[in-house]
C-alpha cells in the first residue's frame, strides 16, 4: 500500500534516508564537541572547524533527490550533508573527509563545506549563492550534448539575495535549461530573519520575474516536497526548462555548532520541533499502514549501524601525509 | 603554409581549429557571437559553428563563468570571455574560490578545462576601470595558469595549449597588441602564423633578444618597449637580453635564472601595479636563487600604485615605456 500513488518501497526508501540523515547529523553533533569541552575551541577535536548540520531539513533533500539519477547533478551549500546522503554519496568516505582523513572523498583537502563525489555528481561550496551558476552550467552541458540529465542548485533563503541567484535564474530561463533551483527556507540567514532580509514573503514569487514556474512547499510534509520536485524534475528532463521551488523548513540546531542562537525567539525553536518532518512522516507511514512499527524500527537500526560504522571508519582512518598538502593544485601534477 | 596575421585573427583561428577538432569545445561571453568579440578574438566563429557553440550571454559574468565550471564537470571544455579583465570584480568568486580550487578541494576528482580569455592593458586613454592588467592578482591565486602572448604566433599556440589543458587557464591579451584597425598596435606583433594547428607550451618563456649586460624580463606590450629600448642602448654600447615570459604560472624560472647568471643584472618591466605583484615576484626569485651573483641591485619599472588616469598626458607619464627603460638600464650599468 502506498500514499498518494507513491509505492511503498519508495516511501520506505525516503523514510530510511530521512532517518539516516537525522541519525548522522545528531551523531556528528555529539562527536563535534569531543575535545571542545569545557572550553570551546573550534580548531580542536576529531571534527575541527565549522560544522553546519541539517537536522530538521531532511525532507528537502529526500523529497528532491528521490527523483534523481547518479548522472543528475546536485550543487549544494555550506549545509549539505542531507543532500549528499540523499544523492548517494558514500557515507564512510564523506565522514572520513569531515574528519580530515586520507580515506575521505578528497583525501582531507575539502572538508565539511567542500564535499565532492564525482561518481554521483555531487558537490557543494562554502560560498553563499555559488551553486546557482554552476548548476546552470551542468544544465547547459545536458542541452548541448543532447542528454537528459538535470541539475539541481541548492541555496538557502538568504542566498536568494545574492546576484548569482538572479543571474542564474535569468540565464537558465532564456536558455531553457534543465535546472531545478531549490531554496531551503529555514527562516534564518545565520541570524537575520527572512522578513528582515528578503523583499517578498515567498521566493517562489521571484520566479515570475524570470518567466518560469515557482512553487512554495511546506517542508514539514515530505510528500508535498516529493510532488513538487517530481513535477520540476520531469519538466526539466522533458526539456521544458527550469523551475524554482522554495521549501519551508525549520532548522533544529544553530547556524553552526556552537551558535548560542540568542537571536532566535523561543517560539521559533518550538515551532521547529512541531514542524519536524521526520516524526510526522513516521506517523503517516503507520497511520496509512505503509509500514509497521517493527519495520520502521528495523530500518532505524540499520541506519544506526551504518552511521556508527561510518564514524568508526573515519576515526580509524589515517590522516594524510603532511606533504600531500603541496600536491594536486593542477591536474598535471604540481 | 604560413602568413602574417594580426593577433586577434590568430586567436580566433586557434579557437576555430580546436572547435573543429573537439566538439566539447565551445565559447561563451558578452558580444562574442555576431559582434565577434569586442576585440575581435571570436570573429567568424558564429558563422562557422552557430549560436549553440558560440553563445552570447547576458551581462551576467558570475552566471556564465560559474556555468563554465558546471559545464566542465560534465566533460565540456568552455572558453569564456571576460570582456575586460577590469570586470572580474563581479565574478571573482566563481574564478578564485571555485574554478581555481575545484581540482585541489576534490582531491583530483574534478578537472577544470576552462579557458578564461580576457582583455588587458592601457595606453589608449580608457582610464581606471578599462586599462588595468591585473595578471599579478590572478597569478597570486593558486590553481590558475596564466598565459600572456605578445605576438600572433604565440597567441595561436598558447590558445591551443590553453584549450587542451585540463586545468583552468587565464588567457590575457593586451588590447594594444591585437592589430585592430581602431587601436594602434606595434607592427612587430603581427608575425607569420602557420595555418595548421600547433602549440606553444604553457610555462616556457622565450629569449626574444640576446645580450650580455642586462636581462630585461617582461611580458605583453612591454616586450616591444623593451626591444625598442634595447636598440637605443645598443648605440651606446649596452647589450640587453630580453625575456618574454609568455606564461606567469607556472613561471619559467630556469630561463630567467640562466639569463641573469650571464648578464648579472636584472630589470623587470611590468605594466601591472608595482606593489605585491609580478615585478616583485621575479626579483625575489632571482635574489633567492642567485642574489650573490648580481653586479647591481635589481630594478623594476612598473605601473605606480595609482588608479590609471584618463588624460593622455597623465597616462603617458606613468605608463612604462622605452625611455624609462633606457634610463633605468643606463643607471644600472654605470
Amino acid at each position: 500500500m502506498g500514499v498518494d500513488n507513491i509505492p511503498k518501497e519508495t516511501l520506505l526508501e525516503m523514510f530510511k534516508t530521512m532517518h539516516k540523515i537525522r541519525t548522522y547529523e545528531e551523531a556528528l553533533g555529539e562527536v563535534y564537541y569531543e575535545g571542545k569541552t569545557p572550553n570551546f575551541d573550534i580548531s580542536a577535536g576529531p571534527i575541527p572547524g565549522e560544522l553546519h548540520l541539517s537536522s530538521g531539513q531532511e525532507s528537502a533533500a529526500v523529497g528532491v533527490c528521490i527523483h534523481l539519477r547518479p548522472d543528475d547533478a546536485v550543487v549544494g551549500t555550506h549545509r549539505a550533508h542531507h543532500f549528499a546522503i540523499a544523492k548517494g554519496v558514500d557515507l564512510k568516505k564523506m565522514t572520513a573527509e569531515i574528519f580530515g582523513k586520507a580515506t575521505g572523498l578528497s583525501g582531507g583537502k575539502g572538508g565539511h563545506m567542500h564535499l565532492f563525489d564525482a561518481s554521483v555528481n555531487f558537490s557543494c561550496s562554502g560560498i553563499v549563492g555559488a551553486s546557482f551558476p554552476q548548476a546552470v552550467g551542468v544544465g547547459l552541458a545536458a542541452k548541448m550534448k543532447g542528454e537528459d540529465y538535470v541539475a539541481v542548485a541548492i541555496g538557502g533563503e538568504g542566498a536568494t539575495n545574492q546576484g548569482t541567484f538572479h543571474e542564474a535564474l535569468n540565464m537558465a530561463a532564456i536558455w531553457k535549461l534543465p535546472v531545478i533551483f531549490v531554496i531551503e527556507d529555514n527562516g534564518w540567514a545565520v541570524s537575520v530573519p527572512k522578513d528582515k532580509s528578503t523583499a517578498v514573503a515567498d521566493n517562489s514569487e521571484r520566479a515570475k520575474a524570470y518567466g518560469i514556474p515557482g512553487v512554495s512547499v511546506d517542508g514539514g510534509d515530505v510528500i508535498a516536497v516529493y510532488k513538487a520536485a517530481k513535477e520540476a524534475v520531469e519538466r526539466a528532463r522533458r526539456g521544458e526548462g527550469p523551475t524554482l521551488i522554495e521549501i519551508r523548513v525549520y532548522r533544529l540546531r544553530g547556524h553552526f555548532e556552537g551558535d548560542p542562537q540568542l537571536y532566535r525567539p523561543k517560539e521559533d525553536l518550538e515551532l521547529a520541533t512541531a514542524k519536524d518532518p521526520l516524526p510526522k512522516f513516521e506517523r503517516l507511514l503507520m497511520e496509512k499502514r505503509v509500514a509497521t512499527e517493527e519495520e520502521l524500527n528495523r530500518i532505524k537500526e540499520e541506519n544506526e549501524k551504518e552511521v556508527r560504522d561510518a564514524i568508526e571508519f573515519a576515526r580509524n582512518s589515517l590522516y594524510p601525509e603532511p606533504e600531500e598538502a603541496l600536491k594536486g593544485v593542477f591536474a598535471g601534477g604540481g | 603554409m604560413s602568413r602574417k596575421l594580426p593577433m586577434f585573427k590568430a586567436i580566433s583561428e586557434a579557437i576555430a581549429q580546436e572547435m573543429e577538432r573537439d566538439e566539447n569545445v565551445f565559447v561563451m561571453g558578452e558580444d562574442i557571437g555576431a559582434y565577434g568579440g569586442i576585440f575581435g578574438a571570436t570573429q567568424g566563429l558564429l558563422e562557422k559553428f552557430g549560436p549553440e557553440r558560440v553563445r552570447d550571454t547576458p551581462i551576467s559574468e558570475s552566471a556564465f563563468i560559474g556555468a563554465a565550471l558546471g559545464a566542465a564537470t560534465k566533460g565540456l571544455r568552455p572558453i569564456v570571455e571576460l570582456m575586460f579583465v577590469d570586470f572580474f570584480g563581479v565574478a571573482m568568486d566563481q574564478i578564485y574560490n571555485h574554478i581555481a580550487k575545484a581540482h585541489y578541494m576534490s582531491g583530483g576528482q574534478i578537472r577544470m578545462p576552462v579557458v578564461i580569455m580576457t582583455a588587458m592593458g592601457g595606453g589608449y586613454c580608457d582610464a581606471a576601470q578599462h586599462s588595468q592588467c591585473l595578471y599579478g592578482l590572478f597569478a597570486h591565486v593558486p590553481g590558475l595558469k596564466i598565459v600572456i602572448p605578445s605576438n600572433s604566433y604565440d597567441a595561436k599556440g598558447l590558445m591551443i595549449s590553453a584549450i587542451r589543458d585540463d586545468d583552468p587557464v587565464m588567457y590575457f591579451f593586451h588590447k594594444m597588441l591585437m592589430g585592430l584597425e581602431w587601436m594602434p598596435s606595434p607592427e612587430e606583433a603581427a608575425v607569420e602564423v602557420p595555418e595548421e594547428p600547433y602549440t606553444v607550451p604553457i610555462g616556457e618563456a622565450k629569449v626574444v633578444r640576446e645580450g650580455d649586460d642586462v636581462t630585461i624580463t617582461t611580458v605583453a606590450r612591454m616586450v616591444y618597449e623593451a626591444l625598442w629600448a634595447a636598440k637605443e642602448l645598443e648605440k651606446e654600447g649596452i647589450s640587453a637580453e630580453i625575456i618574454d615570459l609568455r606564461t606567469l604560472v607556472p613561471l619559467d624560472k630556469e630561463t630567467i635564472l640562466q639569463s641573469v647568471k650571464k648578464t648579472c643584472r636584472l630589470l623587470v618591466v611590468d605594466e601591472d601595479y608595482r606593489s605585491y605583484g609580478m615585478s616583485g615576484e621575479i626579483i625575489a626569485t632571482v635574489v633567492e636563487n642567485i642574489g650573490n651573483e648580481l653586479k647591481s641591485p635589481p630594478m623594476r619599472i612598473a605601473y605606480p600604485d595609482i588608479p590609471i588616469p584618463y588624460s593622455r598626458v597623465l597616462e603617458k607619464h606613468v605608463l612604462p615605456d622605452k625611455e624609462k627603460i633606457v634610463n633605468a638600464v643606463k643607471a644600472m650599468v654605470q
